[in-house]
């Protein structure tokens, strides 16, 4: 295995580095003015790139099994390693449901095999995603995959006492339940978020509150039963207050939110262009000021891609017609660099926080979201913050195109990233 | 018809620039006056008299035209000739040629034209397209017994097979000479210029 | 160029009063012997029909053939599990088939702007009426028909005058298209509805609302009724029919309290006994039969305007805007009369 010499790289963004990689292990990290000969090992110019643990997605949507012309474990996480992640929890909503020790080991086994990043499969809380009966959440805690993340997202657990007892029972081998908050009732054949864009186009709305009503109501329920939470995709001001009055009463709850709701708006809908159709809804100019302010105060603990690739087809269709979702891993951190560290809300290191460390934490994973200092995991990843590029949607490594970026320029550039001291980009490009 | 057409060498309407002292004055307000007497003294004995006569102008000029002969007409008569509008712009050949316009009034008198004398009322004859286009517009209206063609001036330079029966004043002009007719009920005056 | 007229919105007042006057011109041509005009001879019309609406097919199929164009009928109206794809499909083969201009109705909002920009054809996109979202043209009918009773002079318009939309607001293509071009327009406009049936921020259109009819009535110049379905009832939207009726039907008892030269509207189909009465519906206020009469002048207007030349000459969608020679040209310039 070749040993590599990150020389000059700026750890979290701080003085320059060198950092040995050996073994699949940070060998030292040293000041570049007691830089040595290293000897045998291939040295990579760091010099003004920021260094970041490897990043940690608590939301990604690989497709397989069932929807392999939408992405593959292969292709998602080639993906992921280009948006500089080393680890991706694969969403439940796969054909078959993940809702089984047989398929979950099928996903976690395809994730080693493509070796671009680990997989770590997320299983259903309900059997088939219907929201009727607990899918077997042990059997899946127990197998190889070793599932701790339980989620039904794409739908929400909205039967309260199911929610409760799924809360619950994931209490026995330290799991927990993401929730997809979305009232089903004030959200049927919604297509956009409701304000005064969605009844002016004509699109069903989708209130804040059938967000909000879940979220408040399953923060209850955790602090009830002494469990964990964990809520996906937060999307408005009115999630995040009451996540912050949830956090005051020191309750066990976390949250995410998607680079897209920390930069796009409900305005976008009036395109009707189905690119920017997405579940949770984009929503308006103040919302997303609001998720910046939650995610910046701790409010919001991490950022989850909600990787969602869909065919051209599902896509080039009328709104209503057209599936929801957007692609997001390849432009996690460039999105994040954009609206929260270049308008001064968060440093590197709280990037480093929200988008390795603690969503490594939440999903009970070891070896990654780790520092990087001696003898910790070599998950790496070199970033050109100073970098711009503009998003081409025929060239994501994603088997899909469904970016709401095209054409956009944004900051940074993934260099390079190391799983487990191998790299899997290197100079921009996949290895 | 084929599609190469002097009208596209023409210019646009540019009637705002063409104030009362620019050009040279052809027709004077008493000429103009004169010489709608005239026309309407001929068209009735051309039709012996004014039975059955419909005169349909051209918006816009040619339909006040229409009315002031309709009114000479009554004046030596004592009879009124009903009077009516017909807009050609849909008929024209150069339809395609420009961006789609406004339409002009169509007015057919309660009489309709079927088995009429149908004057038609237009301000200047030029290439003579007007004319066919509206003579395919009365097609789409009715059967006259016979069409007639009064004009105020005609400047020469025909592209079709048209003359007129009855002229106000025949102009010789250049191609790129441009005739304006102004008349007080449009444009404040009486008057013909040249320029 | 593409031109399309895909919102009321797109329509600035004086592209609006243009077709207004266009249709005005184009309405007596029903009183001729021979109803048809050459205007669009060799222009290829589809009327792309995604749901069914045989009303509004009829009218522009009539628009376009006294216009001279081709008219082709197109419905695809059937499988919902390939419904993503046969919008797309269709447009292709349409311009494969060289349509000028395509007339189309739509059940999902929006769908006529994907015909429009998805850049899949280059025809003309004309919005027959998509999802819950617009319906320009009956707007514009609409329009036309208030003209006629109220501001008949020209050069009047609906400046000032007070127009009531009574019913269904929130499902309403034909109310929004309305409040726009209303607005545009000059008149103001009054949406009346119980508050489940007014679509949420509605506060940031540019019309007022209000839950009492009874209160309206007698202080508006139109009253335009609304269908509503009586699917709505069961998604509580309102209690029952009976009651639905009683605070937001017209009936002879509210009529009476309409002020003498008010007209009464509706954009049909109607149910009769539900938000309208038979005999409101057939008085003499009624201009109901009269709206579909001026639903092919003001079709043909549009037609003629977005076809009829080289360019539009109106200014909808992405156009820029053309100066059109109007019938108020100041003089004949060189005898162009004869042009
Ligand atoms: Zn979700």
């Amino acid at each position: 295995m070749t040993d590599y010499l990150l020389t000059g790289a700026r750890i979290l963004g701080g003085e320059p580095s060198d950092i040995l990689i050996a073994d699949g292990r940070i060998a030292s990290v040293t000041d570049v003015s007691t830089r040595s000969n290293a000897g045998d090992v291939e040295t990579i110019d760091a010099t003004g790139l920021i260094a970041l643990p490897g990043l940690v997605d608590l939301h990604t949507h690989l497709r397989e099994p069932g929807r392999e012309d939408a992405e593959t474990v292969e292709t998602g996480t080639r993906a992921a390693a280009m948006g500089g992640f080393t680890a991706v929890h694969a969403m439940a909503n796969t054909e078959p449901v993940a809702d089984t020790a047989g398929v979950v080991e099928q996903v976690w086994r395809l994730g080693r095999e493509a070796g671009y990043c680990d997989v770590f499969p997320v299983g259903a809380v309900t059997v088939g995603l219907a929201g009727e009966r607990l899918a077997e959440l042990g059997a899946m805690a127990d197998s190889a995959a070793r599932v701790r993340v339980f989620s039904d997202d794409g739908k929400c657990v909205s039967d309260p006492v199911l929610m409760r007892r799924a809360l619950e029972y994931v209490k026995a081998f330290d799991g927990v339940i993401a929730q997809h908050p979305q009232e089903p009732r004030l959200t049927e054949e919604a297509q956009m978020n409701e304000g005064e864009l969605s009844g002016r186009l004509g699109l069903r709305g989708w209130p804040a509150v059938a967000e909000e009503a879940i979220i408040a109501r399953d923060c209850l329920l955790a602090a009830h039963v002494g469990s964990r939470l964990h809520v996906c995709h937060v999307s408005t001001a009115g999630s995040v207050e009451i996540l912050r009055w949830a956090r005051t009463k020191g309750w066990n709850v976390t949250a995410e939110v998607c680079p897209h709701h920390l930069l796009l708006t409900d305005e976008l809908a009036a395109t009707y262009d189905p690119i920017y159709k997405v579940n949770p809804p984009l929503r308006t100019q103040a919302d997303v000021e609001a998720v910046r302010a939650g995610l910046a105060d701790g409010t919001l603990d991490i950022v989850a891609t909600d990787h969602a690739p869909h065919p051209h087809e599902d896509k080039d269709c009328e709104w209503q017609a057209a599936a929801f979702g957007m692609l997001g891993l390849e432009t996690a951190l460039s999105i994040v660099q954009h609206t929260m560290v270049d308008t001064g809300l968060i440093d590197w290191a709280g990037v480093a926080e929200r988008m390795s460390a603690v969503p490594a934490r939440i999903g009970r994973l070891e070896g990654h979201g780790r520092p990087i200092a001696e003898g910790e995991p070599a998950n790496v990843v070199l970033y050109d913050a100073a970098a711009t590029r503009t998003i081409e949607a025929s060239e994501m490594a994603s088997l899909s195109r469904n970016t709401p970026y095209a054409g956009m320029e944004l900051p940074g550039r993934v260099v390079a990233t190391f799983l487990r001291g191998k790299p899997t980009v290197l100079d921009g490009k996949l290895t | 018809m084929p599609p190469t057409q002097p009208e596209l060498a023409e210019q646009p309407d540019t009637g705002s620039e063409t104030g009362p002292d620019t050009g040279r004055t052809v027709l004077d307000a008493r000429d103009l006056s004169r010489a709608l007497t005239r026309i309407s003294h001929e068209i009735l004995e051309r039709n012996r008299g004014s039975r059955d006569l419909v005169l349909l102008g051209i918006p816009t000029r040619g339909v006040h035209l229409a009315h002031r002969i309709a009114a000479k007409i009554s004046e030596v008569e004592g009879i009124d000739v009903p009077v009516g509008s017909l807009d050609v712009t849909m008929y024209r050949d150069d339809l395609r040629m420009r961006p789609a316009r406004a339409l002009l009034p169509t007015e057919i008198p309660p009489g309709g034209i079927d088995d009429k004398t149908v004057v038609l009322v237009d301000d200047v004859l030029y290439s003579g397209r007007t004319i066919r286009a509206a003579l395919d517009a009365m097609n789409d209206i009715g059967r006259p017994r016979a069409v007639r063609l009064a004009v105020l001036v005609d400047r020469g330079h025909r592209d079709l097979p048209i003359r007129a029966d009855f002229v106000g004043k025949n102009l010789p002009t250049s191609t790129a000479e441009s005739v304006a007719v102004r008349l007080e009920e449009h444009d404040g005056e009486d008057s013909v210029t040249i320029r | 160029m593409k031109k399309h007229l895909l919102s009321a919105a797109d329509l600035t007042r004086d592209d609006a009063e243009l077709i207004l006057e266009t249709a005005e011109e184009l309405r007596s041509l029903a009183d001729r012997p021979i109803k048809k005009l050459p205007a669009l001879r060799g222009r290829t019309i589809v009327n792309l029909f995604f749901e069914d609406s045989t009303r509004t097919r009829i009218s522009f199929e009539a628009a376009a053939k006294r216009l001279s164009a081709d008219v082709i009928n197109f419905s695809a109206k059937g499988s919902s599990l390939s419904k993503g794809e046969s919008l797309k499909d269709t447009a292709l083969t349409l311009e494969a088939m060289g349509a000028d201009a395509v007339v189309v109705r739509h059940w999902a909002s929006g769908a006529p702007h994907n015909l429009a920009n998805a850049g899949w054809s280059r025809s003309s996109v004309i919005n027959a009426g998509d999802g819950t979202h617009e319906h320009p043209t009956q707007a514009l009918l609409d329009a036309f028909t208030m003209t006629r009773h109220l501001a008949p002079e020209k050069g009047q318009g609906l400046d000032g005058r007070r127009v009531a939309i009574v019913g269904d607001v929130l499902h309403s293509r034909v109310a929004r298209s309305n409040a726009l071009l209303l607005h545009t327009l000059g008149a103001e406009v009054t949406l009346v509805a119980p508050p489940t049936l007014l679509p949420y921020g509605v506060d940031s259109w540019n019309v007022q609302t209000s839950y009492d009819l009874d209160a309206v009535l007698p202080k508006t110049d139109v009253v335009m009724m609304l269908r509503v379905q009586r699917e709505r009832m069961n998604a509580s939207y309102f209690p029952s029919v009976r009651e639905y009726s009683r605070r937001y039907g017209l009936d002879a008892r509210r009529m009476a309290t309409l002020q003498d030269h008010a007209i009464v509207m509706h954009p049909g189909p109607m149910i009769r006994g539900m938000e309208i009465t038979a005999d409101v519906a057939d008085s003499e206020r009624s201009v109901i039969v009269e709206q579909v009469t001026n639903g092919v002048a003001v079709r043909m207007a549009v037609l003629y305007l977005l076809l009829g030349g080289a360019e539009p000459a109106i200014t909808t969608g992405d156009t820029v805007p053309e100066p059109v020679e109007g019938s108020t040209g100041p003089t004949t310039g060189d005898g162009e009369n004869d042009a």
